[in-house]
C-alpha cells in the first residue's frame, strides 16, 4: 500500500513554523554581521606584518575551519551557559540555547568569512595601497576608504553564498533542541505523527529560500561582469 | 638648500642589492631626471624618498625631514610630496571628483567645499573639467595620469616624484601628460622624474641622473650628459635610446 499524505497539520502549525524561521533568521543574520566583522578584523590581521598576531589569527581560522560545525555548537551549547552563569550571575538553568548557538555560530563563520575576505583583500592592486599612502593616509585610512570597498565590491557573490550556506546549516541548531525552522517542524511533525509530511515541507521552504537567494547571487555576479 | 637629500642611500630585498650607496642632491626649484636600463633601481629609489620604501643604509632628507628615522611621521610627510605611479592608481571605485577631494579632506583636514574648489581647479588645469563626475575606468590611459597628478598637485605639495609616469601609455597620450608636467617644471616645482623621455629632459631638466645596477653612475648636468656623457654605460643607454 502507497504512504497516504496527509497536509492537514501544517496549516495550523504555520504560526509556529514562522516562530522557528524566526530564530533561524536571527541566526543566520548575527553570524552574518558578526562573521564580516570578526572576519574582516581576522584577515587584517593575518595579512598584517605583526607575526604574533598574524599567528593568532591563522591559527584562529584553521581551527575552527578543521573542526565540524555540530561539535562547536554542541561545545558552546555545553559551555557557554555556565561561563555567563557565572559571568552575569544569571541563576543556573537560564535558557540560553539562542545565546550559544548565535556565539557559536558567529565564532565558526568569523573563520570561514576571514579566508573569504582575505582574498578581496589580496585582489586589490598593491599600488592601490602605495597610492594611498603616498596621499598621507595611515594604513588604517588606507584600508578603510581604499582597499576594503573594493575588496568588499569583488567579494560580494562569495559573501552571499557564505550566507546561503550559513542559512542552510543554521538548521544544525537542532543538536541544542532549539526550536529553529527545522527544529519547528521536527517537533510539529513529531507531534501529530506527520514526520515526513512536515520535513518535506520544510525541505520544499528552504529550497526556495536559497534557490531564489541563489539566483539573486547570480544576478549581482552578471551585473559585475558587465 | 636642498628639497631632497640622498646620501648614501643602500637597499637590499635579501642577498639581492637593489640600490648600493645612492647620493643625490635636488635643490628647491629644481627637476632631476633620474634615467637608466630596467632593473637599474631607479623605481625603487625614488620610491625611497617618500619611505614607500624601505632602506637599510643612508639617509634621505625631503625639507629636512629624515625619511629613515621612525621617529618621523611619514603619512604627514608623505602628505606634502606629490607622487605619480607609472600604473596611474586612481581610486576605480570613486568619480574622478572624488579622487581629488577624499585626501584633502581625509589627511588634511579641508572643508568638502573647499577641496572641491581646489579640485575643480586643477582638473580644469589639466583639461579634464568635464570629466569630474566619470569613473577612472571610463577615461583613457593619458587623461587618467593627467587626473593622478592633478590628485597630487592637490595636496599643495613641496615637492613632486614621478615614477615612470609615460610608461604605461599608448604612444599618442604622451605629450599630453608631458605638458602637464613641463608647465609644473617651468612654475618652478621641485620635480624628480624617473623617465626614458630625453626630449622631456632636455626641455626642462636641470640635472641628469643615470642609474645602472643599483648604482648613481652619473650626476650631470643636462648639457653635460647629453653632450660629454663620461661612463661609457650611459652612453651605451643613450646610444640605444636616441638612435630611433
Amino acid at each position: 500500500m502507497m504512504y497516504e499524505f496527509d497536509w492537514s497539520s501544517i496549516p495550523g502549525a504555520l504560526p509556529f513554523l514562522w516562530e522557528g524561521m524566526k530564530i533561524s533568521l536571527e541566526i543566520t543574520v548575527t553570524a552574518i554581521v558578526v562573521g564580516i566583522v570578526w572576519g574582516t578584523l581576522l584577515a587584517m590581521m593575518r595579512l598584517s606584518s605583526n607575526g604574533p598576531l598574524a599567528r593568532v589569527a591563522t591559527g584562529y581560522i584553521n581551527l575552527f575551519r578543521s573542526i565540524p560545525l555540530v561539535m562547536v555548537l554542541l561545545w558552546f551549547f555545553l559551555i557557554v551557559p555556565r561561563f555567563l552563569e557565572g559571568v552575569l550571575g544569571l541563576p543556573p538553568g537560564s535558557d540560553m540555547r539562542l545565546a550559544s548557538a548565535m556565539v557559536g555560530f558567529a565564532l565558526f563563520e568569523s573563520a570561514y568569512y576571514a579566508e573569504i575576505i582575505r582574498a578581496g583583500i589580496q585582489s586589490v592592486p598593491k599600488g592601490q595601497v602605495g597610492a594611498a599612502s603616498a596621499l598621507g593616509m595611515t594604513y588604517g585610512q588606507a584600508m578603510r576608504l581604499v582597499v576594503l570597498p573594493q575588496a568588499f565590491r569583488n567579494m560580494v557573490p562569495l559573501l552571499l553564498t557564505q550566507a546561503i550556506i550559513l542559512f542552510q546549516d543554521t538548521s544544525l541548531v537542532y543538536v541544542s533542541a532549539l526550536a529553529d525552522f527545522f527544529g519547528a517542524a521536527y517537533k510539529v511533525g513529531d507531534r501529530d505523527g506527520r514526520i515526513v509530511e512536515l520535513l518535506l515541507f520544510a525541505g520544499a521552504i528552504y529550497f526556495v529560500i536559497c534557490y531564489s537567494a541563489s539566483l539573486l547571487v547570480r544576478h549581482f555576479r552578471k551585473r559585475m561582469d558587465a | 638648500m636642498s628639497m631632497i637629500s640622498i646620501r648614501n642611500v643602500s637597499k637590499r630585498y635579501g642577498s639581492f642589492q637593489v640600490l648600493s650607496d645612492c647620493s643625490a642632491e635636488v635643490g628647491k626649484g629644481e627637476v632631476i631626471v633620474v634615467c637608466g636600463p630596467s632593473g637599474s633601481g631607479k623605481s625603487t629609489l625614488i620610491k625611497c624618498v617618500n619611505g614607500l620604501e624601505p632602506f637599510q643604509a643612508g639617509e634621505i632628507e625631503v625639507n629636512g625631514i629624515s625619511v629613515g628615522d621612525a621617529t618621523t611621521n611619514l603619512p604627514k610627510l608623505r602628505a606634502r610630496v606629490g607622487m605619480v605611479f607609472q600604473h596611474f592608481e586612481l581610486f576605480p571605485h570613486m568619480t574622478i571628483e572624488h579622487n581629488l577631494t577624499i585626501a584633502q579632506v581625509k589627511v588634511l583636514g579641508r572643508t568638502r567645499e573647499e577641496a572641491l574648489d581646489k579640485g575643480m581647479k586643477l582638473l580644469e588645469r589639466v583639461g579634464l573639467k568635464t570629466q569630474a563626475g566619470k569613473y577612472p575606468g571610463e577615461l583613457s590611459g593619458g587623461q587618467q595620469q593627467r587626473v593622478a597628478i592633478a590628485r597630487a598637485l592637490a595636496m599643495d605639495p613641496i615637492c613632486m616624484l614621478f615614477d615612470e609616469p609615460t610608461s604605461a601609455l599608448d604612444p599618442e597620450m604622451i605629450n599630453e601628460v608631458l605638458d602637464v608636467m613641463v608647465g609644473l617644471a617651468k612654475e618652478g616645482m621641485t620635480m624628480m622624474v624617473v623617465t626614458h623621455e630625453m626630449g622631456f629632459a632636455r626641455k626642462v631638466a636641470n640635472r641628469v641622473i643615470f642609474m645602472d645596477n643599483g648604482r648613481i653612475v652619473e650626476d650631470a648636468t643636462k648639457d653635460d650628459f647629453f653632450g660629454t656623457p663620461r661612463s661609457e654605460r650611459a652612453q651605451q643607454f643613450l646610444s640605444k635610446i636616441l638612435s630611433h
